[in-house]
């Protein structure tokens, strides 16, 4: 299908990519569709939204700066999109870029999480204290392969 | 608004499962006890606030990605600086 996002203009998208939201995200609520692209720029994706062009997040695999990232959900939120298993999940943060782009942040408390099969997915609240709104992406990935490297 | 005032151990209930008791006043501080069923949830308002105002800025973010690695001064493997061209006379043998 052909979707126009706010990333690439019109771009053909599979339809496997289609990712629905049946609450919306917290702030988005009315928005429900939308597709998740691979970003031309690892390791981000972007998430678009089908109903408003302008609507497009960046997203990034917490594990790619935090190995030690856990959602730290509450299991009926899962169960809530069908995830049985914590191996039927995908787990994606939403990132905020600033325009001094080397400050950009992940949300970790607000954490995206997308049942594999059915492509269903919803935004959680982590009840983890160790997770907040805004992660210094850069800072946290250099602390984590200086502890790698040691 | 509903307002009701209420004593410590006193409590209300919205619906029939879910009930808010006073446990505790100091001063200005109040400590509440929420019984919930577990698809109910319940959150400081701050939390929700802030993950809303936190998903409102990412949205207004720019349609371009900045390039992690030159961010973190690694250089990139390619290409090779343009001031060392590369020198076929130095090739493997």
């Amino acid at each position: 299908m052909k979707v126009l996002t706010k990333p690439y203009g019109e771009i053909e998208v599979e339809e496997r990519q289609r990712i629905s939201f049946p609450r919306g995200l917290f702030g988005f609520e009315e928005l429900r569709e939308f597709v998740l692209l691979d970003a031309t720029q690892q390791p981000f994706y972007w998430l678009q939204s089908l109903e408003r062009v302008e609507v497009a997040f960046v997203l990034i695999d917490p594990r790619f700066f935090r190995p030690d990232y856990t959602p730290d959900v509450d299991p009926a939120e899962l169960s809530d999109i069908g995830i049985a298993e914590p191996e039927g999940m995908l787990i994606f943060a939403i990132v905020t870029i600033p325009p001094a782009a080397q400050r950009m942040t992940a949300n970790l408390q607000g954490p995206l999480i997308i049942n594999r099969n059915t492509r269903a997915g919803r935004q959680s609240i982590s009840s983890n204290p160790l997770w907040g709104v805004r992660h210094v992406i850069l800072e946290e990935l250099a602390r984590s392969r200086a502890g790698r490297a040691s | 608004m509903l307002i009701l005032a209420r004593r410590i151990g006193e409590s209300i209930m919205i619906g029939d499962q879910v009930e808010i008791s006073v446990v505790d006043i100091k001063g200005d501080q109040v400590k509440l006890g929420i019984k919930a069923p577990s698809q109910v949830k319940v959150y400081r308002r701050e939390v929700y606030a802030a993950i809303q105002a936190e998903n409102r800025a990412a949205a207004a973010a720019p349609g371009t990605l900045p390039r992690l690695e030159e961010l973190l001064g690694g250089t990139p493997p390619q290409p090779p600086p343009p001031s060392e061209p590369p020198d076929p006379s130095k090739s493997k043998p």
